[in-house]
């Protein structure tokens, strides 16, 4: 599954029977840091996403496989509108240094607000309720 | 799937019997703006498009589950013929 952004939308009044109802919209593949990362393609609805939408879609055979019991062909599908979306690209990379570092020498700072509950505590296991 | 502009026919006498009857087309993807885009792909064509028309394709398995591609040894088919694309 990857992430997308709708750009625009296709009209198509010749089609494969199959294909018949099927709404088809261009979207524009995303990293997960939100640029714009290769080419347009077209998609059919699942989740009736709307223009500029944040979505996701699938690739692939599965793709048909949401629109189930219509047998449609198609390659790509939305099946999801993101509502938000959290990345830590540094998570890797301290979990990296972490390692690489000698015994007895501090971790690295993690950043404000990583790995602690609602109020700012850490979480430890059994702390809760007491 | 792709958009893509059909840009020649492919004719084959010996072929596999699935395919028999079924109209083979090049196409050439472009993107949505109509800027064409690298190589050339040779499609099963579902839906009598004709020569310079945009069309939508479908590849890999997908392509099997068209109309007429039932079974048969088909991994890109033309699916349907674009009026208009429109980007925001």
């Amino acid at each position: 599954m990857y992430l997308g952004r709708v750009v625009g939308c296709l009209w198509a009044t010749v089609k494969n029977p199959s294909m018949e109802g099927q709404r088809l919209l261009v979207v524009q593949p995303l990293t997960p840091e939100l640029k714009p990362t290769g080419k347009k393609l077209i998609c059919t609805d699942w989740a009736g996403a709307g223009a500029g939408e944040l979505i996701y879609w699938v690739r692939g055979r599965e793709a048909s496989h949401a629109l189930l019991p219509a047998e449609v062909p198609t390659d790509t599908t939305i099946i999801a509108i993101v509502d938000e979306l959290s990345v830590d690209r540094n998570a890797a990379a301290r979990r990296k240094t972490a390692a690489a570092a000698p015994p007895g020498k501090p971790l690295p700072a993690e950043p404000a607000g990583a790995g602690t509950g609602v109020a700012g505590e850490p979480i430890y296991p059994g702390n809760h309720g007491e | 799937m792709i958009l893509a502009r059909v840009v020649g026919t492919v004719v084959a006498t010996r072929k596999d019997p699935r395919l028999e009857g079924k109209k083979l087309l090049i196409v050439k993807p472009v993107s949505p703006e109509g800027k064409d885009e690298a190589g050339y792909i040779v499609a099963v064509d579902t839906v009598s498009a004709g020569f310079r028309e945009t069309v939508i394709c479908v590849s890999g398995s997908s392509a099997r589950m068209a109309d007429g591609c039932k079974d048969t040894p088909v991994d890109t088919a033309i699916v349907g013929i674009v009026d208009n694309a429109r980007l925001d």
